[in-house]
C-alpha cells in the first residue's frame, strides 16, 4: 500500500494511515507534540482553540465506542466540531459505496475524515480520492493498521522507558489478527528497539512474521524473560469457538498474563494492553490492577497523542 | 523596573514569565521583588492566532503555575511588546488555569506598531524599531542582551 500519501512533498503530515513508512523523525514530532497536550488535560479548561472552527467526521464503518470516543474527545478539546456517523447501521447497508459516502461528506466541508473499516486499505483508498487539504486519519481497518494506538503507545513507552535503544519489548497473544500489533512492530522497529519479541500460538502467529524483525516465542515463560515492556493483546472472543484455539481457558494457562510470569520479566518491566481487557484470558486481574500496569495511562495519553496528530493534520 | 513596581502589587501576587525571553525577565524580577509566590511560565503556542497560517510551533516547553491563579493578582511579564498578539494569547492561556483578581503587565521594552488594545503597566524602555529589524533578547550564560536584529 502506497504510505507515501501520509507525508506532503514539505516534509508535513497529510494523513496518518499507518505507522509503517513513517519516519523515525515524524514519529518524534507526534510524540513530542503530545507532550503539550498532556498538560492541557490537566488544566481547569481543557480546550484549546488550534482547530476552532474546522470539522472532523467520524466515519465508522465497524462499531468501536472507545476508539470513537477518544477521537471525539480529543478534536473537542482542539475546539473542533464533532460529526460521529455511524455508517455500519446506515447509508452502506442502503447500498452506497464506500467512495459515494466520503464525496458526500466531503460535500458537507468536512476538513478531516477518522475512519475505521473492517475492511484493509479503506482509509488510503479514501485518502487518494479526497480533495487536497482534506486529512484522512485511520482509526483502524481490517487486520492492517491502527497507527494512534500504535503510536500512544510508543508515548507511553517512551514516558516510563525515556529510550529505546536498549530495550527487550514482547507482544503476546492473538498477533494473526491484531492490527494494534502490527502497527506497534513497524513503530518500535522504526524507532530502533532492538530486541523485539512476539509470543504466542502457532495458529495466531503469522506467517514469516520474522521478516519484519521480530523473534517469535511460543513458550511464553521463555518469551517473557528479561523484558522491558510486555504488551498483551486482546483475545478476540469470536476467534475462541473456531479452530484456532482449544479454549479460553486453555490460553490463559499457556498464554494469560499472571503475577508469577510476569515474575520472569524485569523488575521494572511495564504491563500495557490497548483495551478492551478480557480478565481472566489473556491477562489476571492482580496483574491488570497491579503497580507495574500502565493501562489507565495508555488511555490518557491517547487523547494527547490524538490531538497531536489532528493539530498537525490540521497545521496549513 | 522594579523600583517602579515596588509597593505597588500586593504580597501574594504570582509572577508568570513568557517563554523564552519574558521568562528570563521575570527570574531578575521576581529575585529583586522577593515575591513568595514561585515564579510561573506560560507557553502561548496553544493560543497563537497565526496557527491557521503558519500551523503548530514545534514547542517542548509548558506553561506551568505553581500557585492556584483563581482570586490572585498576576504580574505577567515578557521582553518586548510588538504587535500585542502574544500578550493576548498568553492570556488566553493564563485564563485557562483560572480567573485571576487583575493582571498586570510588565515589559521589559516595547518597540512600537501594537496592532491590539494592550498597554503595559511597567515598561523598562521604549525603543524605535524599524519595520525590517527585530528586537531580539538574548541569554549568554545568565547575561541578558538586547539587540537590534535585520530580518533575513
Amino acid at each position: 500500500m502506497n504510505n507515501n500519501l501520509q507525508i506532503g512533498p514539505d516534509g508535513s503530515l497529510r494523513h496518518l494511515l499507518s505507522t509503517e513508512g513513517l519516519p523515525a523523525e515524524m514519529i518524534r514530532r507526534i510524540l513530542d507534540t503530545a507532550d503539550q497536550f498532556v498538560s492541557v488535560s490537566e488544566r481547569d479548561v481543557k480546550k484549546v482553540p488550534l482547530l476552532r472552527g474546522k470539522s472532523v467526521f467520524n466515519v465508522f464503518f465497524e462499531g468501536s465506542t472507545r476508539t470513537r470516543t477518544t477521537f471525539e474527545i480529543a478534536a473537542k478539546r482542539l475546539s473542533a466540531d464533532v460529526i460521529n456517523l455511524n455508517v455500519a447501521v446506515s447509508s452502506t447497508s442502503k447500498g452506497e459505496t464506500l467512495l459515494d459516502t466520503v464525496y458526500n461528506l466531503q460535500a458537507m466541508d468536512a476538513d478531516m475524515f477518522v475512519v475505521r473499516h473492517s475492511q484493509s486499505g479503506a482509509p488510503h483508498l479514501i485518502a487518494r480520492h479526497v480533495k487536497p487539504g482534506v486529512a484522512v486519519i485511520n482509526a483502524g481497518d481490517g487486520r492492517h493498521a491502527h497507527p494512534t494506538q500504535g503510536l500512544l503507545d510508543m508515548y507511553t513507552i517512551r514516558h516510563y522507558k525515556k529510550d529505546f535503544s536498549g530495550l527487550t519489548v514482547a507482544i503476546v497473544g492473538d498477533i494473526l489478527h491484531s492490527r494494534v500489533a502490527r502497527s506497534q512492530i513497524h513503530a518500535l522497529k522504526t524507532l530502533g528497539v532492538p530486541d523485539l519479541r512476539v509470543i504466542g500460538p502457532r495458529t495466531l502467529i503469522p506467517a514469516e512474521v520474522e521478516r519484519l524483525g521480530v523473534r517469535v516465542f511460543h513458550d511464553m515463560a521463555q518469551g517473557i524473560k528479561g523484558c522491558d515492556v510486555v504488551v498483551m493483546l486482546r483475545l478476540q472472543n469470536e476467534r475462541m469457538n473456531g479452530a484456532l484455539l482449544p479454549s479460553a481457558s486453555e490460553f490463559f494457562k499457556c498464554y494469560g498474563l499472571t503475577a508469577e510470569k510476569l515474575a520472569l520479566a524485569k523488575r521494572d518491566a511495564i504491563v500495557m494492553h490497548p483495551g478492551p481487557m478480557n480478565r481472566g484470558v489473556e491477562i489476571d486481574s492482580p496483574v491488570a490492577d497491579g503497580p507495574q500496569s500502565v493501562i489507565m495511562p495508555q488511555v490518557t495519553f491517547g487523547i494527547a497523542v490524538r490531538m497531536a496528530v489532528m493539530s498537525m493534520l490540521g497545521s496549513p | 523596573m522594579a523600583d517602579a513596581m515596588r509597593g505597588k502589587i500586593g504580597a501574594d501576587a504570582g509572577m508568570v514569565g513568557i517563554y523564552t525571553g519574558g521568562a528570563w525577565v521575570a527570574e531578575r524580577l521576581h529575585r529583586a521583588l522577593g515575591l513568595a509566590t514561585p515564579l510561573g511560565h506560560l507557553a502561548v503556542t496553544l493560543h497563537r492566532d497565526d496557527f491557521g497560517r503558519i500551523g503548530l510551533h514545534r514547542e517542548s516547553r509548558r506553561s506551568q503555575i505553581p500557585f492556584p491563579v483563581d482570586g490572585r493578582e498576576i504580574i505577567l511579564v515578557d521582553d518586548v511588546l510588538h504587535s500585542g498578539r502574544t500578550i493576548r494569547a498568553a492570556l488566553n492561556e493564563l485564563f485557562d488555569f483560572g480567573r485571576p483578581k487583575a493582571v498586570r503587565l510588565a515589559i521589559m521594552a516595547e518597540r512600537g506598531a501594537r496592532e491590539l488594545p494592550i498597554s503595559p503597566d511597567w515598561l523598562g524602555a521604549k525603543i524605535e524599531v524599524r519595520p525590517d529589524e527585530d528586537l531580539v533578547l538574548s541569554n549568554e550564560s545568565g547575561r541578558l542582551r538586547l539587540a537590534m536584529v535585520t530580518r533575513p
